[in-house]
């Protein structure tokens, strides 16, 4: 299975970002394979408004299954939902490894709904 | 010189005195017998009619034309979610719509190959207008909630009499709502008050002013032994226009919600000194 994980830096050993919205890079990691790419959001990352829609797009387009990050606001949920990307949470900054390694052991819970406000609209 | 020129009445920040000062200069006006159109730009607290009291005999329905999109004809192509500048439709496994992201420009509709988008008004708020004695007055009320006031600010901007002078009531702040506010006004008038954080929110809203080249001026409410807001605008080639005393009685007046000209004549005479002015830099 294809997992996006929100990240701060490019490689799996870099701590999480916790904001899907405005995350700085997604890490797609093939579950099987253990094979991990970075890709970057920086355009995203300064979108006016928005933004989280921009990131549920690119992570669609991925192909990613499942979102790994620590909030999701409204829209951006509204959107993951359409292209029917699961949410997983992690409560707290992490590694990335530590976070995949959690998610394929079922210790994350999975969003049922928005977590954040989405404070840039 | 136009003789119906449209000044706006703005401040950085919410509770400077606006309103009262653009209240009080439409009924110096009248008192001139000069033709007066109150526009009220704050459309998410319009305040002005609590003063003037107008009897409105009109209320449109605002809006903005968001897409709809028709799934059976829609190709998922993506162009529509490319050419949104607002990110307000992102393509999914079908386009997906964010309607209070919508900005209502079209370009979604005119790039769509396929004619998959048609558009459908989404209400933002009401356009009132009514009159209170020769004054006419338009004033936007935005729907509780709605993020998207220009559109309404717009329709309430275009209501304007070319053969009145026209008062805007801006928004507080200095962002997109204020920026559509001042638009097109011969004249803005900066209403400040004499502290650190009025001279910060009055020192933005100069600076967002500024590449417009519309003439402005300062009005400080208020107006005590701190001199910081004078000393800038002077140091900066900003004219002070008036500096209207700290009265308890019109903070008193304003709580009744009546006039002050009434109780307190010789404040006519701030008013139409203020007006003199304007004119003299319009
Ligand atoms: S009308 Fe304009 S702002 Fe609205 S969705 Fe279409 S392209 Fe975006
Ligand atoms: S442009 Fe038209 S056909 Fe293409 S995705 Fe949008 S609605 Fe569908």
């Amino acid at each position: 299975m294809k997992v996006a994980i929100t990240s701060s830096a490019q490689t799996l050993a870099d701590p999480i970002d916790m904001h899907f919205g405005r995350a700085k890079v997604f890490i797609l990691a093939d579950t099987e394979t253990g094979r991990a790419v970075a890709h970057d959001n920086a355009q995203n990352l300064h979108a006016a408004q928005g933004a989280g829609i921009q990131s549920a797009e690119t992570v669609a387009r991925l192909g990613a299954e499942t979102v790994i990050t620590g909030s999701v606001g409204p829209k951006a949920y509204r959107a993951l939902q359409e292209a029917g990307i699961k949410i997983a949470l992690v409560e707290a900054v992490c590694p990335g490894t530590e976070a995949l390694r959690r998610f394929k052991n079922d210790e994350l819970p999975v969003l049922d709904k928005p977590n954040s406000e989405g404070h840039w609209v | 010189m136009n003789r119906f020129p449209a000044i706006a009445i703005a401040s950085g920040k919410g509770g400077t005195g606006k309103t009262t000062v653009a209240v009080h200069l439409a009924a110096a006006l009248l008192f001139q017998k000069r033709t007066v159109q109150y526009l009220d730009c704050d459309v998410e607290e319009p305040n002005g009619h609590l003063f003037l009291k107008p009897l409105i005999d009109s209320v449109e329905p605002a809006g903005i034309p968001v897409p709809v999109v028709d799934a059976a004809r829609c190709t998922s192509c993506g162009k529509c979610a490319q050419v949104c500048e607002f990110n307000a439709i992102a393509l999914l496994k079908k386009p997906l719509t964010f309607p209070e992201l919508c900005h209502g420009c079209g370009a979604c509709a005119l790039v769509c190959p396929v004619g998959a988008i048609r558009e459908e008004p989404r209400a933002i708020g009401v356009v009132e207008s009514g009159q209170a004695g020769a004054t006419t007055i338009v004033q936007g009320r935005l729907t509780i909630g709605e993020p998207m006031s220009p559109p309404l600010i717009r329709a309430v901007k275009a209501r304007r009499d070319p053969r009145a002078i026209a008062l805007f009531d801006a928004p507080p702040g200095t962002a997109c709502p204020f920026a559509t506010t001042v638009r097109g006004a011969d004249f803005v008038l900066l209403v400040a008050e004499p502290t650190p954080f009025g001279l910060h929110d009055l020192v933005l809203a100069i600076e967002t002013l500024r590449p417009l080249g519309v003439p402005l001026g300062v009005v400080v409410n208020r107006a005590d032994e701190d001199r910081r807001v004078q000393d800038f605008c002077a140091a900066n080639g900003v004219p002070v226009l008036a500096e209207l005393p700290d009265d308890r009685r019109v903070a008193e007046t304003y709580a009744r919600g009546e006039l002050l000209f009434d109780r307190l004549p010789e404040w006519r005479g701030h008013f139409e000194n203020l007006w003199a002015r304007i004119e003299e830099l319009l």
